[in-house]
């Protein structure tokens, strides 16, 4: 392997760009893990769609499943970000309510039942929560004050400040066509609006980051930051814009939610955030960063709502559904934690490569770490 | 090559009352490689800190390619022409190793990636240098011996342009096969015209791959020359007590005459 370095026939030996997508071996990674919990969610799906065939497996039930999903998927692709550069957001359903909130009081100023009012509330919504995620970001990335707290603080502060705005009561002055349109609607056929726009922000969300710099820096950051401040990165502002945009789909989703329940929610996104970090955790993204994929999010955040549609189907205690998603993500965590050590152990390729390379059939040899 | 790439004069750092370096005199010529090599404490690792722009200078002038330069963050440096390869090589490991060779000067077309090019980028460097140990560089950077590491952190160094590669320990964690690969990779480096300033407490390795040597001891440069001026218990008598009897005097050896080193 080593030494004949005076052969001049300088062409490494098998390193053709033969792969049809040359981010290679990171996306297959991802889309490893991807495929993993999908085929989880294929069990889930099955079993249910045994048991009661007749009432699990309709389109209306589909339907709803994934409108359940569709929020909260949104809220995964910046929650995947964030978690891939290592940090955590926890006030994610905070700002959820305090965009909702703001956009619904600049919505009943406004007046008015139609796309006008509409649009300047997903407006608002969306400034809020890039406000939020910019406070996130700035005081995470510049005081160095660690994500865990920060975005505990402004957990507080957005729940806080949204209360005080309301008095604690739910705003309900959603204009009728977004209700319609945006809440309920169905694009074409049975599928729902709130899904279509919720896959078109994860379809950005994937090529920003897989395909684009941003992303590159990103996974760079969870990995070793200071091999990103090495070559050049501007670390702190990266973070920041990270942040930010986990605030801003935060935002977003207020809105959504707005359309889609007609109230702000105030009293019902306590555990918003704790979902959305189980479904990215599940869906393989490494609570130590550097890891990660939004599809494997917005996979693993079916696994919750799907698990919730089941068991009220099949007459089990709807609470049982908390039960088993605990189970789950401590289980996704202990099989990551295992990747890593053995990474570490072997000096050999970090997580599922062995099996990743048996499946992909490239470097053949790759000599073990002297 | 007119006149030496880098030249030190009279370089000294202090950390308040600590003196770490002292009248630094020191020519570090294009194409060849040249060894600094101390015992710990010697100021090694604040000397090549002090080139690399982490910390100025307290005293004395760096003159890089005939020019005074100040070299006041390690971005100057880079952007001057000197690479720094530090002993933890700063790679990510779940990058591949086009990723991390690109990483921070990626090309893009339109708003993504442009892969292509920076694989064809990546690669023309790797068969440059002759690194023909790495089968595919897709291959993550996590799943690369410790040579194949060092190799892609020099070869993203020389992509750069590098004119000056400063190499801090690059065999220190490596084992036999995996040295002579890098050590020889070093020499490749200086026969494409480039500089190298190899930290090494390694003295076979030192001798094996190095044109030049300098010494320092207790902050201090105590003797320097072509290598052929020195021998393995000549160099350990400098870098432990700073003189040697061996070679009969300590400072400046041009010694030999018949040394068919110069160059």
């Amino acid at each position: 392997m080593t030494g004949q370095t005076t052969a001049p026939p300088p062409a490494p030996a098998e390193a053709t760009p033969s792969e049809e997508e040359p981010t290679g071996r990171l996306a297959r990674l991802a889309r490893l893990q991807a495929l993993q919990i999908i085929i989880v969610l294929a069990v889930i799906v099955i079993a249910f769609a045994v048991i009661k065939p007749g009432s699990f497996l309709t389109v209306f039930n589909i339907r709803g499943i994934v409108q359940d999903t569709s929020i909260l998927a949104v809220l995964g692709v910046g929650m995947t970000l964030v978690i891939v550069t290592g940090g955590i957001d926890l006030s994610v359903g905070s700002v959820l309510v305090f965009s909702a909130v703001v956009a619904d009081k600049a919505m009943a100023a406004m007046g008015g039942q139609g796309w006008g009012a509409a649009l300047v509330g997903a407006l608002v919504a969306v400034a809020c929560g890039l406000g939020w995620g910019l406070v996130n970001g700035i005081l995470i990335a510049r005081a160095k004050v660690p994500p865990l707290i920060v975005t505990l603080g402004t957990l507080g502060m957005a729940l806080g400040l949204a209360e005080v705005i309301t008095g604690g009561v739910d705003l309900r002055d959603v204009p009728t066509v977004m209700v319609n349109t945006v809440g309920f609607g169905n694009i074409v056929w049975q599928i729902p609006t709130l899904a279509v726009i919720a896959a078109v922000i994860i379809a950005i969300g994937i090529v920003l980051l897989h395909r684009t710099r941003f992303g590159l820096h990103t996974y760079a950051l969870g990995s070793n930051p200071e091999a990103g401040r090495r070559s050049g990165l501007n670390v702190p502002r990266h973070l920041v814009m990270v942040y930010a945009l986990s605030g801003l789909l935060a935002g977003f989703a207020g809105w959504l939610n707005l359309a889609f329940f007609q109230s702000t929610t105030i009293g019902g996104q306590s555990t918003t955030n704790l979902s959305v970090i189980a479904g990215t955790v599940i869906g393989g993204t490494s609570l130590f960063g550097g890891y990660g994929s939004i599809l494997g999010t917005t996979i693993g955040l079916f696994i919750p709502s799907t698990l919730q549609n089941g068991f009220v189907i099949i007459g089990i205690q709807p609470f049982w559904q908390q039960v088993v998603v605990g189970a789950v993500l401590i289980a996704a965590v202990y099989v990551d934690q295992q990747r890593r050590a053995a990474a570490l152990r072997g000096g050999g390729k970090p997580r599922m490569s062995g099996l990743l390379n048996r499946m992909t059939s490239m470097s053949q040899a790759t000599p073990a770490r002297e | 090559m007119d006149g030496p790439l880098l030249q030190l004069r009279g370089i000294g750092k202090n950390f308040g009352p600590v003196q770490a370096l002292s009248g630094i005199d020191l020519d570090i010529p294009a194409g060849q490689v040249t060894a600094l090599v101390g015992d710990n404490g010697a100021g090694k690792s604040t000397l090549i800190k002090t080139i690399s722009g982490i910390w100025e200078p307290s005293h004395g002038e760096i003159i890089w390619q005939g020019q005074r330069a100040h070299f006041k963050t390690p971005r100057d440096a880079t952007d001057a022409g000197i690479a720094t390869v530090y002993q933890d090589l700063a790679l990510c490991d779940n990058l591949d190793i086009v990723q991390n060779m690109l990483l921070g000067h990626e090309v893009r077309h339109g708003l993504l990636l442009d892969e292509v090019t920076m694989e064809t980028t990546a690669k023309q460097t790797l068969s440059d240098l002759r690194v023909t140990t790495v089968r595919n560089i897709r291959q993550t950077v996590g799943s690369l011996s410790g040579g194949q590491r060092q190799a892609v952190a020099v070869a993203k160094a020389v992509m750069l342009d590098a004119k000056l590669v400063i190499m801090d320990e690059p065999t220190a964690a490596l084992g036999v096969s995996q040295t002579a690969l890098v050590l020889d990779l070093i020499g490749r480096l200086a026969r494409r015209g480039i500089g190298v300033m190899l930290i090494s407490h390694n003295l076979v390795d030192v001798f094996q791959v190095a044109d030049r040597l300098a010494v320092l001891y207790l902050g201090g440069l105590v003797s320097t020359g072509p290598v052929s001026e020195y021998d393995t218990a000549s160099a350990v008598d400098l870098m432990t007590t700073g003189a040697s009897r061996r070679t009969g005097q300590a400072d400046n050896g041009a010694r030999i005459p018949d040394s068919g080193r110069e160059g």
